[in-house]
């Protein structure tokens, strides 16, 4: 029984029975419909030529879309003759060499120029058939009416060119959001070098959270504060503003780097808890003859390093907690003389962390650089040639941005020039 | 024999033509930065912006391999990068074969190149409306797809590595130059040939700058368009030989 069950359900559900089979001429009859007719009434237009261009035959469609009569076109006319003249041009400079290399074109967007002179937005296919000697011999071509196609291709084209306009938007914004986490001008500290530099990550699209600042904060003591609040984009952005001027805010009124780092932290307290910071924030005034006393602390962020005028590199300051995330944070003030022919790097973790094929950048390799560099350096080769040397390590393809200050004590020879370069 | 390819193409414009003259010349076929099978890292926006940057190219190609008293044949707007690049290293290229020269392609008071300001524009919205369709058919060559035999091996190198932006600079830097006064300044001897009905370069076109050019030789082929390297490379070769049978 089942097996009769199956075979009843297969027969009312299944496909019809084949009608009885006739071959194609009895169809074609059916529908009058022939091969020449079909040729001269297809859906589209076609368009034989000499490899020249000139049109040896075309069909009816292609006479009714154009307005031309027969007569006017075959023998008479180049198939490139009846296109708008830029894409004559185009047609001379690409489509005819790579028909003629490819023996075949496709999907070629063109206009063509109605006998009424309105143009009549295509596409065309064109094979190109060699003669028994490998010459050229016919190109057929067949034309479809693309007025649709057209129209939303111009809308693709036209979108493409807002996305590009975006984009450069988005790349302004971005650089102009940048600009305000570093220093309206150059810094500068009179009788002290000092320079900065930043590099954004990537193509310079996305704002990163590097910043710092150099700046007076009572009569002959300067802050300079550089840090770096985790992840990318508006967000970062956003909590990158609140730290940069709240330590410029605080270290206009409080003298302590410490208590600076301490009323940073509680700010970004109040604004967000799910995204940390962290800074290095150090006052410089000057203490006896050019030698400059140099107070920092520092939070979560890698210790700046002193390198002397002999080439001896060592980390000033303490580690302290980062800011922003844990509701404690603690970080201590430490004194150091700077002596004249000292330099002092403060620098993100986009140099150290610098990246290629797994392997870090690293500190070793930011120290030996430092170690290398001919102890005249001034500020602004110090920082360049850090900044060089992680983006090349990277090849180019920065994936965190990087920041770096350089304080440059100068040796008594040096003196003069550079409170000469300060004071600009 | 240094062969430059002009606007739209690259070095494969020449397949039908250079191996002619491969037994009594050395020769050489490149690709411009930004075209063919160059480096596009080497591309600079500046340099390629006008035509000069291409001339920079055949002056360094011909420093690179060291050539003195070269032929140089250059394709449509290479006849006028040759011109550059004549004068700049007159040394290096001894005589110059121009195929559909045109100084200028504008018209100009008295002048005629044969275009307005508006099909140059054209040309532009044909470039970028072909984008789309040119691109994607190239696409899986590119990608190194082997079932298209009907694609010479060597053109997966060619039409396709064309970016788009290149392409729009390379037309402007060549369809808004002007050169009508380098010609006279031309030393060495030139051959021109010009096509005919070839509506880039019209026929009073190149009867101008052989009238311009103090010692060149005007021939007139029978080849139709703009590409007789392509169109009638026997005939093309022919007037190339017997120009430089007569040096």
């Amino acid at each position: 029984m089942p097996s009769r069950a199956s075979s009843g359900a297969s027969s009312e559900h299944g496909p019809p029975r084949a009608a009885p089979r006739a071959d194609a001429a009895f169809y074609l009859a059916l529908v009058e419909d022939d091969p020449e007719e079909l040729y001269e009434h297809a859906p589209c237009a076609y368009l034989s030529s000499l490899p020249d261009g000139t049109i040896v035959k075309v069909n009816a469609t292609f006479l009714s879309w154009t307005g031309y009569d027969r007569d006017a076109v075959v023998g008479r006319r180049r198939f490139q003759e009846l296109l708008a003249s830029g894409d004559r041009i185009f047609y001379e400079t690409h489509f005819a060499p790579a028909l003629r290399m490819q023996g075949q074109v496709r999907e070629i967007a063109v206009e063509l120029v109605t006998r009424a002179g309105q143009r009549l937005p295509v596409l065309v296919n064109s094979v190109l058939e060699l003669g028994q000697d490998g010459a050229p011999h016919v190109v057929r071509t067949v034309i479809f009416d693309a007025r649709e196609r057209r129209s939303y291709e111009a809308e693709l084209v036209a979108a493409r060119r807002r996305a590009e306009e975006s984009e450069a938007r988005a790349r302004t914004l971005a650089a102009t959001l940048q600009s305000s986490f570093l220093p309206p001008q150059a810094p500068s500290i009179p009788g002290l070098d000092v320079a900065g530099a930043y590099r954004p990550s990537g193509d310079g699209t996305e704002v990163g959270g590097d910043f710092y600042d150099v700046f007076e904060t009572t009569a002959e003591t300067w802050g300079i504060v550089l840090g770096d609040v985790c992840g990318k984009g508006p967000a970062a952005a956003a909590m990158t503003a609140v730290a940069r001027y709240t330590i410029l805010a605080a270290g206009l009124r409080a003298a302590s780097p410490a208590a600076v780092l301490q009323t940073a932290h509680e700010a970004l307290l109040q604004h967000q808890r799910d995204r940390f910071c962290t800074a290095v924030y150090m006052t410089v005034q000057r203490s006896s003859g050019n030698a400059w006393t140099a107070t920092l602390a520092c939070a979560g962020h890698e210790r700046p390093l002193r390198i002397d005028a002999d080439g001896t590199v060592d980390r000033i300051g303490r580690f302290g907690r980062i800011l922003g995330m844990v509701s404690q944070h603690r970080s201590t003030d430490v004194s150091v003389l700077l002596r004249p022919g000292d330099r002092v790097v403060l620098y993100t973790d986009g140099v150290t962390e610098a990246r290629r094929d797994g392997e870090l950048f690293g500190s070793d390799r930011l120290i030996d650089l430092l170690v290398r560099m001919p102890a005249a350096s001034d500020a602004r080769q110090t920082a360049d040639a850090i900044v060089d040397a992680a983006v090349d390590f990277q090849d180019g393809r920065t994936v965190d941005d990087i920041a770096v200050v350089v304080l440059s004590v100068p040796g008594a020879e040096q003196l003069g020039s550079a409170v000469g370069a300060s004071s600009r | 024999m240094v062969f430059a390819h002009g606007f739209g193409c690259d070095q494969h414009m020449w397949r039908f033509v250079a191996p002619a003259f491969e037994g009594a010349y050395r020769v050489v076929l490149f690709d411009y930065v930004g075209v063919g099978g160059s480096d596009l890292a080497a591309y600079d926006v500046d340099r390629y912006s006008s035509l000069d940057g291409y001339a920079s190219d055949v002056v360094e190609v011909c420093e690179a391999l060291e050539l003195t008293d070269a032929v140089f044949v250059g394709h449509s707007v290479s006849s006028m990068i040759g011109v550059l690049a004549a004068r700049r290293a007159p040394e290096r290229i001894g005589a110059l074969v121009m195929v559909g020269p045109s100084p200028r392609y504008i018209d100009d008071d008295g002048y005629v190149g044969g275009f307005e300001p508006d099909d140059i524009d054209g040309l532009l919205a044909s470039l970028e409306n072909n984008y789309l369709g040119w691109s994607s058919q190239m696409a899986p060559v590119i990608m190194g797809n082997p079932d298209r035999p009907e694609l010479g091996a060597e053109l997966t190198e060619s039409f396709c590595r064309t970016d788009p932006k290149i392409q729009a600079r390379f037309a402007r830097a060549t369809f808004l130059s002007d050169n009508r006064d380098d010609l006279v300044q031309v030393m060495a001897p030139t051959l021109v040939l010009q096509c005919s009905d070839d509506v880039i370069a019209p026929e009073a076109v190149g009867r101008f700058v052989h009238r311009q050019i103090p010692q060149s030789t005007f021939v007139q082929l029978r080849a139709t368009g703009h590409c007789p390297n392509l169109s009638a490379p026997q005939e093309t070769i022919d007037a190339i030989e017997g120009f430089l049978g007569s040096l």
